[in-house]
């Protein structure tokens, strides 16, 4: 849950990078850490194993801006990747924001890729969250390598969209990050349905790292506005 | 914040914190702390959290205090309300005796402060909403 910190004018908010064991979440923040100016940005604290796999969290604060005099302060985490570590995933969850799934755009992860998604919807319930209704971004990463699945086959098995139910809403909201993409459509079917924004990404070479992270950043600014 | 002050003078601690469930750092009382208090307050939260998973798995429902031994600083935690975590840092001047003993009046009185003030914010419908309208700004940020 965000806090707003009225002596130290700041805003606090949590974002966590969810998705796939080796699929880029480390990545993504160490990326993070390495581009913006270090008075913006607090340690990257990284509980991992000896192989580098992410124990417990990787964490990182970043300030991203003023606005009407606060300043915006983002607390980045990334979650285990591997499934046997569900409970410390469920902990960091706890009092979320915002979500960012990356997942591996390889043809041979999609698999674990869905499980991983899977688990995101069981953790989120367990706590009450409603993943429809909260910022929520999915990042393809890997998309230089050569076995990366197509955009739109990745689209239609991680975000196919939660159905819209309310009718004021069931009208059709262009993507503003791809032309010619809607986020709510009206699917053949007839069910109108909104998907989340989505970014390809080569985290390794820091491409569209921040274009994610803007993005989740900025929804949940707007939850707050 | 009087209550941690008279504390920390009773028990000789140096330094205690609170720090919010999610790992935000809400107040430092007595010496500033000179490292990342950011850092700390999320693996302060962490290990309170992983400590609850671990007091279910053994058929408790929690453990309302952990202590952390070190050869010069030590650290005690301990539950607040079930929605803050009070961290009492304290070195070889004093004794984890004192600081458990001390401690114990000034977590009640915190415990009381915070339900009642969670209680407050609960009944409270309208929360000020600083961005409200802030819409174009946020834009403005990310462009």
């Amino acid at each position: 849950m965000s806090m707003i910190n009225y002596a130290a004018r700041e805003i606090s908010c949590k974002i966590v990078y969810y998705g796939p064991g080796l699929g880029g979440k480390t990545t993504n923040l160490e990326h993070v850490y390495g581009r913006v100016q270090p008075n913006t940005r607090g340690k990257l604290i990284s509980l991992a194993t000896e192989t580098e796999r992410t124990l417990f969290f990787d964490f990182l604060p970043v300030d991203l801006g003023t606005i009407r005099g606060f300043k915006t302060r983002f607390h980045l985490y990334t979650v285990p990747g591997q499934v046997y570590y569900n409970a410390s995933r469920k902990l960091i969850l706890k009092s979320v924001d915002g979500i960012v799934f990356v997942a591996d755009s390889q043809v041979e992860r999609m698999e674990a890729n869905q499980e991983a998604m899977q688990n995101l919807y069981e953790n989120m319930q367990e706590y009450g969250y409603d993943l429809s209704t909260m910022p929520f971004v999915i990042q393809y990463n890997k998309r230089d390598l050569p076995n990366a699945a197509p955009l739109p086959e990745l689209q239609a098995a991680l975000n196919p969209g939660f159905e819209v139910f309310e009718t004021q809403r069931q009208r059709i909201a262009p993507d503003p990050y791809h032309a010619g993409e809607n986020l709510i459509d009206q699917i053949p079917t007839g069910e109108w349905v909104e998907r989340a924004p989505y970014f390809e990404a080569v985290a390794v070479t820091g491409d569209g790292v921040f274009d994610t992270l803007k993005a989740v950043s900025k929804l949940v600014l707007k939850t707050l506005a | 914040m009087r209550s941690l002050q008279q504390f920390l003078y009773d028990s000789n601690a140096r330094c205690a914190m609170l720090v919010d469930r999610s790992g935000q750092l809400v107040a430092t009382v007595g010496e500033q702390p000179r490292f990342d208090a950011t850092s700390f307050a999320t693996l302060t939260a962490a290990d309170f959290s992983a400590n609850d998973q671990l007091a279910r798995l053994i058929g408790e429902t929690e453990f309302s205090s952990l202590f952390h031994q070190g050869e010069q600083e030590s650290m005690y935690l301990v539950d607040i309300a079930r929605r803050v975590i009070l961290v009492v840092l304290f070195d070889n001047r004093t004794t984890l005796g004192l600081v458990r003993l001390k401690v114990k009046g000034t977590v009640e009185e915190l415990a009381r402060l915070f339900t009642a003030m969670f209680q407050r914010a609960r009944d409270t419908k309208h929360q000020p909403n600083i961005l409200a309208g802030a819409e174009d700004e946020i834009d403005r940020l990310f462009r």
